[in-house]
């Protein structure tokens, strides 16, 4: 433990100077702003208003956007010093393995989190000064289902990132597990469930399994309760587990899924040669 | 003993790249070890590292398990590696790492950096890959020093170093504590010649000649 927090911090430290933090921090940072100046807040469509519209915005570009922003810039924490020979150095200090790999999730955690956390501040703050009705539940709720995406895409860029020994190669199958379950989200599942290909229990666990779209349905189940606007699979969820048993497995099974990846990364980052 | 190798082999896709070797380091060797491109001489070092699962033998320093007791071997070993990592990490950040994880007096590294004619103040907040070539291996020779260790491995330090600068770098290992190992891995044995009272040579993943001097 002596060492975790001496590499997280430093880990954090390195990524502030990088391009892609600025890059990352803007891309969320303006959003918010550009929502602001072009006034989403304050249209009132399909029910939502103010603050929630484009609370749902927001989610809709984060869907997309975070999964693969995670994906390239940490898949290459660890596979990338390896392939410079950085982690040659680094790890011929004595620092425990638990501590090295551990302290960069960590830091790694704190660095992408941190900027959507605090874009989804700025927007209440930005809502609160116009005078719009804080929904706190909502905001609280979808910081937590946001942590749980993050998370879930750290431990898988982790694990791909020890497992495989190549940057080019690691950073390509992040690239073709975004996309499968980017696909999967919608276009996948609603082709399979029309063809009537496959049996629909199978279809309702496929996407129970995608933390993308566990992550959907949980966000925008707090906009439209009734979840309307995102198809039948998502309907049958709330159906047959109800709002609350719904938010709960959206929030707690991308943790579970992170950290089970994260592990198995630990174990082969332990078990394999490490250069 | 420090460094015990026995019987270890090491393959990397299906190439024998350390063959059955056999190596011991006692208190107060200063080993050269020679041997061509590819005759498996970092990987032997790294192996003693514990940055490989070796497929057969054992390796002991210290008593100790380089893979399953890394924190305790490394603790007695300071390392250059062949080429200066780029490290992305500023100097301050690099050195607080190294402060913390090895408790190095970051004094120390400053009087040595200082001997090696690197004046690290100047570039503190630099990052370390922004650093030439020589100043790179500069620090991490200072910093190799600075560490208090058993045995110190240097995989070709000196490539680097300008004429002035690899001077000063044998003078100071010259200083280096009799109680204290270091293995040298070199091209240029005529260098070192004076500092050294070993001299091993590797081919093809085996050790095939070891002599002292
Ligand atoms: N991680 C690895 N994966 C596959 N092959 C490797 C790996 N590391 C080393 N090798 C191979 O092992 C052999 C020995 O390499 P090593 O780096 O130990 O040689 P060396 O004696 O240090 O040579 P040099 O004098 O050029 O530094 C080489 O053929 C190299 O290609
Ligand atoms: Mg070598």
């Amino acid at each position: 433990m002596k060492n975790i927090f001496l590499v997280a911090y430093l880990d954090i430290k390195e990524s502030l100077r990088s391009k892609w933090f600025y890059v990352y921090s803007v891309v969320f940072g303006g959003l918010m702003a550009l929502f602001f100046i072009t006034g989403v807040s304050d249209s009132v469509v399909m029910g939502f208003t103010g603050l929630s519209r484009m609370l749902l915005i927001f989610i809709q570009v984060t869907i997309i956007i975070l999964p693969i922003f995670i994906l390239i810039t940490t898949v290459k924490s660890i596979s990338g010093d390896r392939e410079s020979n950085v982690l040659e150095y680094m790890l011929s200090f004595p620092v425990a393995l638990k501590d090295y790999y551990w302290g960069k999730m960590l830091g790694r955690f704190l660095t992408v989190f941190m900027p959507v956390f605090l874009a989804l501040l700025l927007g209440v703050v930005f809502g609160l000064f116009k005078g719009g009705e804080l929904p706190w539940r909502m905001v609280f709720l979808y910081s937590t289902l946001l942590f749980s995406l993050s998370f879930v895409f750290l431990g898988l860029a982790f694990f791909l990132s020890t497992l495989v020994k190549s940057t080019d190669i690691a950073l390509g199958s992040s690239f073709v597990v975004w996309i499968a379950m980017l696909a999967f989200i919608d276009i996948a599942l609603m082709g399979l469930m029309l063809q009537n290909r496959m049996n629909d229990g199978l279809i309702i666990v496929l996407a129970m399994l995608n933390p993308i779209e566990v992550f959907r349905i949980g966000a925008i189940s707090l906009f439209d309760p009734e979840l309307t606007v995102i198809g039948p699979v998502a309907y049958y969820l709330l159906d047959t587990l109800g709002a609350t048993l719904l938010m709960v497995y959206a929030i707690i099974y991308p943790i579970i899924m992170g950290a089970i990846l994260a592990y198995l990364g630990y174990i082969a980052f332990r078990k394999k040669d490490l250069l | 003993m420090l460094v015990k190798v026995q019987k270890v082999s090491k393959v990397f896709m299906g190439s024998r790249v350390l063959d059955n070797v056999d190596l011991t380091v006692e208190r107060g060797d200063r080993i050269a070890m020679m041997g061509p491109n590819g005759a498996g001489k970092t990987t032997l070092v790294r192996a003693i590292l514990g940055f490989y699962h070796i497929d057969s033998g054992v390796i002991s320093v210290n008593g100790y398990d380089p893979v399953k007791q890394r924190v305790d071997v490394l603790k007695n070993i300071s390392f250059i590696p062949q080429l200066p990592p780029p490290v992305k990490l500023s100097l301050e950040e690099l050195l607080l790492y190294v402060e913390r994880s090895s408790g190095v007096s970051r004094a120390k590294i400053f009087e040595e950096s200082n001997r090696m004619d690197l004046d690290l103040k100047k570039h503190i907040s630099k990052p370390f890959f922004k650093l030439s070539g020589g100043m790179k291996q500069k620090l991490l020779i200072a910093i190799a020093l600075s560490k208090k260790s058993d045995l110190l491995i240097f995989d070709e330090p000196t490539a680097n170093l300008d004429p002035k600068g690899r001077e000063k770098f044998y003078e100071l290992l010259g200083e280096i504590d009799v109680s204290c190992s270091t293995l040298f891995i070199t091209h240029r044995l005529d260098e070192i010649e004076g500092l050294v009272n070993r001299k091993i040579y590797m081919d093809l993943g085996k050790v095939v000649e070891d002599e002292k001097v």
